[in-house]
């Protein structure tokens, strides 16, 4: 299949899977969740052959093409892939795939389910795939309507809540980005294109040398920060996250924690530092310092929590820190970047991190969600000796969740320890209480699993549904672990894609500041 | 002047620009062709015709057949090197932008007599008036769009609007709906009233009608003058505030906006969104044409002119929009709620118009980075296309209204509780609608949004109060998102309750049929973007 085709595919094939949904019978609602986990299988068949097709030698987008959409604007649909965007499609079909087979527990209205879920991997995929920048801001909203839905029907007992909150979270974010964009557009001669956009900010466009003014780099960083900061969950733009992610069902949860968080990270990565260098260096100190701070925040809320979902919830806030700060780690002294490699290696740690907790959270809400079918109910205080009745449950659960507490050996000891080691050069302050951090998050893991799965015996509601888990979930459980431990032993499959990428990155990053940083010092610039 | 020379200039014409008289009534054709179906359908009740055959087929006859004369006036266009003419002597223009209107209006028109006949609002008896309103206030609208005097622009609002009054108080039974006509009136009467004094205002100190004459004229008076201390600037500046009252009228902008949510309320759904639509897309077209006639070419007096009126109606623009949305959020009828986001919507789109003229205020390339001389166009563009996604999401909108109205007679919002659950085709239409009136991609009204905010965004570099107009229209996007996903959810996640009316409508039933069309429209457009704002484009630049 030609690159072109497959990219499409990718982006497409959910949304044109929902279609023949219409046609199914609604009582037929086996057939239409194994004609959903088919194309969801396909999909993801799709991104691994994605995969095998990719050059991890090269550095710059691969896969490159360009259709006019609208002409009139500009805009293209263009789509192209490189070694930071790779990792984040294989995992979006992964934790579809994973989550199609998890959406066994929604009963009502399982057509509706089925087709909003397809649409948001077609939303998910094009966030992650496309290379223009209306493009992508169209994406990112084509995710937001299937979302609100999917935690307002299926969700809880205050879903109406929590759906509007992140809808409306989420479209604050958006249009603070679409003004940052209008920016870019017309400073850029009329160009969504974020390759040419990005070209243009370093001063290495061909036709237009000109570079983006300070004030601008800066208003237009803030915005499009607090767009993606909105998403990551930073503090103090989190509230939305514990809310939507108790509220949604299982499945929903596991694609909210896995797959939409990893944008507003992306984001940051693929647009807001490219396109704007002086801002994110005249930031970088600040963001290294909330992502320190949403690292302890996260945990130290995430301690206070009786709910269990609540507590993974929180304990995303947290992980999502070591992402901020490992991208943010961007040391400047007089104009020239200095220890370019160890901010090379906090961004492969914020990418590596992205990944990891995409297998271990989601990982957790699945785990949360095993036992909330059972027993209809999350207090962590009234669970209690789980091991005793699903012993192989139990065991599946402390493996993911050590691999969430950051274990050698588990995926997500790599993130969380390159970061902060990055972050030394950087400022050793932020990475002393980072790496303090580790041990909040020990804490409260190691005491969850002990009120929760260790204990003489469960004396809570409904001991009798407490069953070992089915073929199905064992699948999903059995699989999660895997990867775990994969990318904890061998983590050099996710950072040898993404390397030549983000070294090209921080390369043009570091030189456009320079020359900046130059202009600036003539002052030529305003 | 003999008889045959007087012949001869109705066949020829002599003025330059001018269309002769004959051409001037073959390019009226489609207005011909409606008021002649309102007379048809007159005729035939006289002769007990529409016993045998239904009335609306002769409105939508009519209707169909000039809409199919516009799109060949428009084809007329396109393919040859047809230029805009002034056609009965000046009174009208015929161009681009016309044509696009004019094919706008009838369009709607059709789609307006298909609602009508799906919801058989007006019964038998009543058809043959009914019809020959709506056709009228068509026909009044198209002139409005190409009107080319001061006249003219007067006598197409009172076209527009008399039959507009009529069709407020359809309900001749309704209490409600006679007292929201009544309002109606009252209010359009001294609306008009005080336009017609600006109007003559203006006509007395510039000395013409003509609206290419406007900024000549201007020009000229005004070359000397300056400041308010000037009576003439101050004369000039009155008129224009009170042509600006009557069109503040039209277009229900606050604080002309009051009798809007009473005459919605009152109307009958379909009369709602006719109104919402039509009569809004008319006002725009003809304040477009006067504005930008008046601002010619933004140099010497102009220039100021042009600035402050765009930022003048900028700042109506930033009131309208926050007061329409912040009223539409406490709204428990859902046409109340429809009425005041029609009022917000035209506060969105009266920021396109207001960044026109604070755009074409400058005349140097020096202040903008791209081409200035596309700027204008653009801005129109996002008008133009706006209104077209407007047409459907706000017609989609009121048809379902119409629709869950003939079975449950209720339009109250509470009671479209867990719609979804009986007729899903209303409620995810519905909802297709609601969000594209937030302005969420992929559906249409994002990028008709989108257009407007990015020609505001470049009317920033001219003057910083556009930076409040732009922040002014994020913001109320967001505010807007209450409202809107309060019918949403109100439809698709509550539960219907037990004793409430059911609804039932089949997937396959011709009005289904007819909303899934215009939501179909609204995701169209907003996935097919191109053609539409290709064409948009080339009407806008017939204005400059």
């Amino acid at each position: 299949m030609s690159p072109e085709t497959l990219l499409t595919c990718i982006v497409f094939l959910p949304a044109v899977w929902a279609i023949p949904l219409v046609l199914f019978d609604a009582k037929a609602k086996e057939a239409m969740r194994y004609w959903g986990v088919l194309g969801t299988a396909l999909t993801f068949a799709l991104t691994l052959q994605l995969l095998m097709q990719f050059d991890s030698s090269k550095s710059g987008m691969q896969f490159k093409f360009d259709t006019p959409w609208i002409a009139n604007w500009n805009v293209f649909f263009s789509l192209g892939v490189d070694g930071i965007s790779l990792p984040l499609v294989v995992l979006t079909g992964f934790v579809c795939l994973l989550s199609m087979l998890a959406s066994w527990s929604i009963d009502k209205n399982v057509k509706g389910y089925l087709i909003l879920f397809l649409i948001l991997e077609t939303g998910m995929m094009g966030v992650f795939l496309s290379l223009d920048f209306f493009l992508f801001y169209v994406f990112w909203e084509v995710m937001l309507l299937p979302m609100y839905f999917l935690i307002g029907i299926w969700g809880g007992p205050r879903r109406e809540y929590a759906a509007i909150k992140f809808f409306l979270y989420t479209l604050a974010g958006s249009v603070l980005m679409l003004i940052a964009m209008l920016m870019f557009y017309f400073n850029s001669d009329r160009s969504f294109d974020l390759l040419e956009l990005a070209k243009i900010a370093s001063g290495t466009s061909a036709g237009r040398s000109h570079v983006y003014g300070m004030s601008m780099q800066v208003a237009a960083f803030i915005m499009l920060f607090i767009g993606f900061a909105i998403k990551l969950p930073s503090f103090p733009f989190h509230t939305w996250l514990p809310d939507a992610h108790v509220e949604a069902p299982t499945p929903i949860s596991m694609i909210l924690a896995g797959v939409l968080l990893k944008m507003g990270g992306y984001g940051i990565i693929r647009i807001a530092f490219p396109l704007c260098p002086y801002g994110a260096q005249y930031a970088a100190y600040f963001l290294a310092a909330l992502g320190v701070f949403s690292i302890i925040y996260g945990a130290f809320a995430a301690m206070a929590q009786t709910d269990f979902k609540r507590l993974v919830a929180y304990s995303s806030v947290s992980h999502m820190g070591y992402v901020l700060l490992g991208i943010a780690v961007w040391k400047i002294v007089d104009g020239k970047t200095v220890g370019r490699e160890y901010w090379e290696m906090g961004l492969n740690a914020a990418m590596f991190q992205m990944i990891a907790h995409g297998i271990s959270s989601t990982g957790m809400f699945f785990m949360v969600g095993v036992l909330y079918d059972r027993v209809h109910h999350r207090d962590i205080n009234k669970f209690g000796g789980i091991a005793q009745v699903m012993p192989h449950y139990a065991a599946l659960a402390a493996v993911i969740f050590f691999a969430g507490l950051g274990l050698p050996g588990l995926c997500g000891f790599v993130g969380e320890v390159f970061s902060v080691l990055a972050c030394w050069n950087f400022s050793p302050l932020l990475a002393i209480v980072a790496a303090s951090g580790v041990i909040l998050t020990a804490g409260y893991i190691l005491w969850t699993m002990q009120r929760v799965y260790l204990g003489p015996e469960y004396k809570g509601p409904h001991p009798e549904a407490l069953v070992e888990m089915n073929s199905r979930e064992l699948a999903i459980g059995y699989t999660l672990v895997a990867t775990a431990i994969l990318f904890g032993v061998l983590p050099h499959l996710l950072f040898d894609p993404m390397h030549g990428s983000i070294q090209a990155l921080t390369q043009s990053l570091a030189s456009s500041y320079e020359t900046l940083y130059g202009a600036i010092h003539t002052s030529q610039l305003p | 002047m003999d008889f045959e020379a007087l012949f001869k200039q109705f066949l020829s014409g002599d003025v330059a620009q001018q269309a002769s008289i004959l051409r001037s009534l073959t390019i009226f054709l489609p207005e011909l062709v409606l008021s002649s179906s309102i007379v048809l359908m007159l005729v035939a009740r006289l002769v007990s015709l529409d016993r045998i055959i239904p009335t609306h087929w002769f409105a939508l006859l009519g209707g169909m057949t000039s809409f199919v004369i516009v799109l060949f006036q428009f084809w007329e266009f396109g393919n040859s090197q047809t230029v805009p003419v002034e056609v009965f002597t000046g009174l009208a223009i015929h161009d681009e932008f016309s044509i696009f209107f004019r094919g706008f209006l009838t369009f709607f028109l059709v789609f307006v007599i298909a609602l009508t006949v799906l919801t058989g609002i007006p019964d038998d008896e009543d058809a043959p008036d009914f019809y020959s309103l709506l056709c009228g206030a068509v026909v009044g609208m198209m002139l409005m769009s190409s009107a080319n005097h001061l006249l003219m622009l007067f006598i197409g609002i009172e076209m527009a609007s008399v039959p507009s009054y009529a069709m407020t108080g359809f309900l001749k039974g309704k209490r409600r709906s006679s007292e929201a006509a009544l309002k109606f009136v009252v209010y359009g009467a001294g609306a008009a009233g005080v336009m017609l004094f600006g109007i003559s205002l203006l006509t007395g100190i510039l000395g013409t009608a003509q609206f290419s004459e406007l900024a000549p004229r201007f020009q000229a008076v005004f070359a000397n003058h300056a400041g308010m201390q000037d009576p003439a600037t101050r004369c000039v500046a009155l008129a224009l505030l009170m042509i600006a009252v009557g069109f503040a009228f039209k277009l229900s902008l606050v604080p002309f906006h009051f009798w809007c949510p009473d005459a919605f309320h009152g109307a009958p759904a379909e009369v709602g969104g006719f109104l919402s639509v039509g009569s809004k897309a008319a006002a725009f077209a003809l304040l477009v044409r006067l504005t930008t006639s008046l601002a010619g070419d933004g140099s010497g007096a102009l220039s100021q002119l042009s600035l402050s009126s765009g930022l003048g109606l900028g700042l109506i623009a930033i009131i309208t929009t926050t007061f329409g949305n912040l009223a539409a959020y406490s709204q428990r009828n859902i046409k109340r709620m429809l009425a005041y986001s029609t009022i917000a919507h035209a506060g969105y789109m009266l920021m396109a118009v207001s960044a026109l003229l604070v755009l074409q205020s400058v005349q140097t390339d020096l202040v903008f980075q791209g081409n200035h001389q596309e700027n204008g166009p653009r801005a129109m563009e996002g008008l133009l296309y706006y209104l077209c996604v407007y047409l459907f999401m706000n017609l989609g909108a009121f048809a379902i209204v119409a629709l869950i109205r003939n079975q449950t007679y209720s339009e109250e919002i509470d009671d479209y509780k867990g719609l979804a659950q009986q007729v899903p085709v209303l409620a995810i239409c519905m909802a297709i609608c609601m969000f594209s009136l937030v302005g969420i991609p992929p559906l249409g009204g994002f990028y008709g949004k989108a257009f407007i905010f990015a020609s505001v965004y470049e009317a920033t570099n001219v003057h910083w109060f556009m930076w409040l107009v732009l922040a002014a229209g994020g913001l109320n996007t967001v505010i807007s998102l209450f409202y809107y996903l309060r019918v949403a959810k109100t439809m698709c996640m509550d539960s219907r309750p037990a004793d409430a009316v059911p609804v039932t409508l089949a997937a396959s039933s011709s009005p289904a049929m007819y909303v899934m069309l215009v939501s179909g429209m609204v995701v169209f457009l907003g996935i097919i973007i191109d053609p539409l704002s290709k064409v948009a484009l080339h009407a806008a630049h017939a204005l400059f």
